[in-house]
């Protein structure tokens, strides 16, 4: 069990998932920069979080709920969360993109009904991903397997918040490109991690060569 | 980060910074003078006794990173706004330890410094190809700072002491400032420079560097703040207190290749002539006002040329060097990088 002032917030996990460093230069490193994908998920966020709780044909439906699991050390804010007259509770977490391959969206969402299900003793089966990009959900079963994905990954975060080392990167287009953090993170300098020395002294060596 | 932003120099007196919607309105004597929107900012840097700025301005620029600085006319600093303080604990921890340790603090001051002899250096050999030919004297005197001045880099590689690197770079300092008047040509003889003074600078030319070091040291000093670096903690620099030692630490390595060649190409075609300088009762040279201006842009245009950076080997501008070194040096504390490795211009 974590103590209160132990939890991380539940965004870091899929910070993690995407790139352990990303989660280390958001969280240990408390750096941020916006871009063009962080400011539309922000606004979608807003706009999900938006508007007072409503019932409908016996579905409550609850926006922005604050959550918390000391198992697992994990605090955040469900954007939605159905609870439905039979008893079935759904989240459903706003995406601004579309299903990725891999599974960060998934966790985050797992994660949040890990909480609800601690703080509530109720047991949440499945909950949605909407995804702006295809304007509709996605089903996403909380299998054991994604339940300890989940825990595994707030495990890491935990440790590695405990450590405050930020992990190194390797440069990967696909992933580095799209990361508002490019610049602050300099992925591309690390290729002289362990050579940084001799970079410096031989480029001063030629500098030293040139004649008046 | 991309993005180099452009820093509003506002000189007159009288002004009133306030803060309209998400942009910063300049006020002077009841009419609005400019609108900029702060996020096109990357700092505002005040010049004057007389420059005033409101609360919510203020805290705006805090939340969004841009730097407000107060400076006196002849621009030296006062003082600066700044939200609490950012970045994170484990980096300021790690600065302060590496701080305390000599042989670290070393380590990080002998590049810096290496950098910025290697940079004058290169500043020195660039006149000397483009107006050596014309006067074997001054060719010769410009070998030979440049000759004397890389002996003082291989010291600086074998020194162990942080009093030793000080050492070095003085006299380093002071070949390379008494080889500084063969630098000028075709210029006005009366903007001159006999040695290095800075409090007050004692001649045309001291007076138009100490106002570009002011410049860049704005910078460097932003840089380091929005890395995370406390930047009155140095490893070159001793503590004093107010003093931004970091920032004069960083402000090293680009010295002669940001400021003094600003100096330079302004003295040398006569952009700046002594004219622009008036001298006091005691023989302190100060720029006036309105030429104070003209340094700006300069200074301004400068920032906005593109260089290939030697280490991380993409284009960038002039601008972004500061940023760029201090997060390289963030990099080196974090145990990212095995040495800080300073900016070396080709």
């Amino acid at each position: 069990m974590y103590p209160e002032d132990q939890l991380i917030p539940i965004s870091a996990l899929q910070h993690w998932l995407y790139c352990p460093r990303q989660c280390a230069l958001i969280h240990v490193e408390r750096v941020w920069v916006e871009n063009r994908f962080t400011a539309e998920g922000r606004v979608m966020h807003a706009r999900a979080h938006d508007g007072p709780d409503e019932s409908r044909q016996g579905v409550r439906i609850t926006r922005g709920l604050p959550v918390r699991s000391l198992r697992l050390g994990l605090s955040g804010e469900c954007d939605v969360v159905e609870f439905h007259a039979g008893g079935r509770i759904l989240p459903v977490e706003y995406k601004r993109g579309k299903p990725k391959a891999h599974r960060a969206d998934e966790v985050q969402l797992c994660a949040q009904a890990l909480c609800l299900e601690e703080m509530r003793g109720a047991t949440i089966s499945g909950g949605c991903l909407y995804y702006g990009e295809r304007r509709r959900r996605t089903e996403i079963a909380f299998d054991e397997e994604l339940r300890e994905l989940a825990a595994t990954t707030a495990a890491a975060v935990h440790g590695c918040f405990a450590d405050g080392i930020t992990p190194s990167a390797e440069y990967e287009a696909r992933r580095c490109d799209a990361c508002s953090l490019l610049d602050l993170c300099q992925p591309r300098s690390l290729r002289f991690r362990r050579g940084a020395a001799a970079w410096f002294n031989q480029r001063l060596r030629t500098s030293l060569s040139e004649e008046p | 980060m991309k993005r180099h932003l452009n820093t509003l120099f506002v000189t007159l007196e009288g002004s009133y910074l306030r803060k309209d919607g998400a942009a910063v309105e300049i006020r002077h004597e009841g009419e609005t003078k400019l609108r900029v929107p702060l996020h096109n900012l990357e700092g505002i840097a005040c010049f004057g006794w007389d420059i005033g700025a409101s609360a919510a301005l203020l805290a705006a620029c805090a939340e969004a990173g841009v730097a407000l600085s107060f400076h006196t006319p002849h621009g030296k600093f006062l003082a600066a706004t700044r939200g609490f303080t950012s970045g994170n604990i484990h980096l300021r921890r790690e600065q302060y330890r590496r701080a305390d340790d000599e042989p670290s603090s070393v380590a990080i001051a002998a590049n810096m410094l290496a950098a910025k002899l290697a940079n004058s250096r290169q500043v020195i050999m660039r006149a000397a190809r483009d107006h050596g030919g014309k006067s074997p004297e001054r060719a010769a005197a410009l070998g030979q700072a440049a000759d004397l001045i890389a002996v003082r880099i291989g010291l600086l590689g074998r020194a162990t002491t942080l009093d030793s690197l000080r050492g070095i770079e003085g006299d380093a300092a002071s070949i390379y400032f008494a080889a500084f008047p063969h630098l000028l040509v075709n210029h006005d003889p009366a903007v001159g420079i006999s040695g290095r003074s800075r409090r007050p600078p004692l001649d045309p030319v001291n007076a138009l560097l100490s106002f570009l070091y002011t410049l860049l040291m704005h910078d460097c000093r932003g840089a380091l703040e929005s890395c995370g670096l406390d930047p009155q903690c140095g490893f070159l620099h001793r503590d004093r207190p107010g003093r931004p030692s970091l920032a004069l630490d960083l402000m090293e390595e680009f010295r002669a290749f940001l400021a003094d060649r600003v100096a330079l190409t302004l003295i040398n075609r006569q952009q700046i002539t002594s004219s622009d300088f008036h001298t006091g009762e005691s023989g302190a040279v100060l720029l006036k006002e309105d030429s104070r201006k003209q340094v700006l842009v300069a200074w301004q245009e400068r920032k906005q040329d593109e260089i290939s950076h030697p280490f991380l080997d993409e284009r960038v501008t002039v601008g972004m060097l500061p940023h760029l070194q201090a997060r390289l040096l963030a990099r080196h504390l974090r145990g990212d990088l095995d040495a800080y490795p300073a900016f070396l211009a080709k």
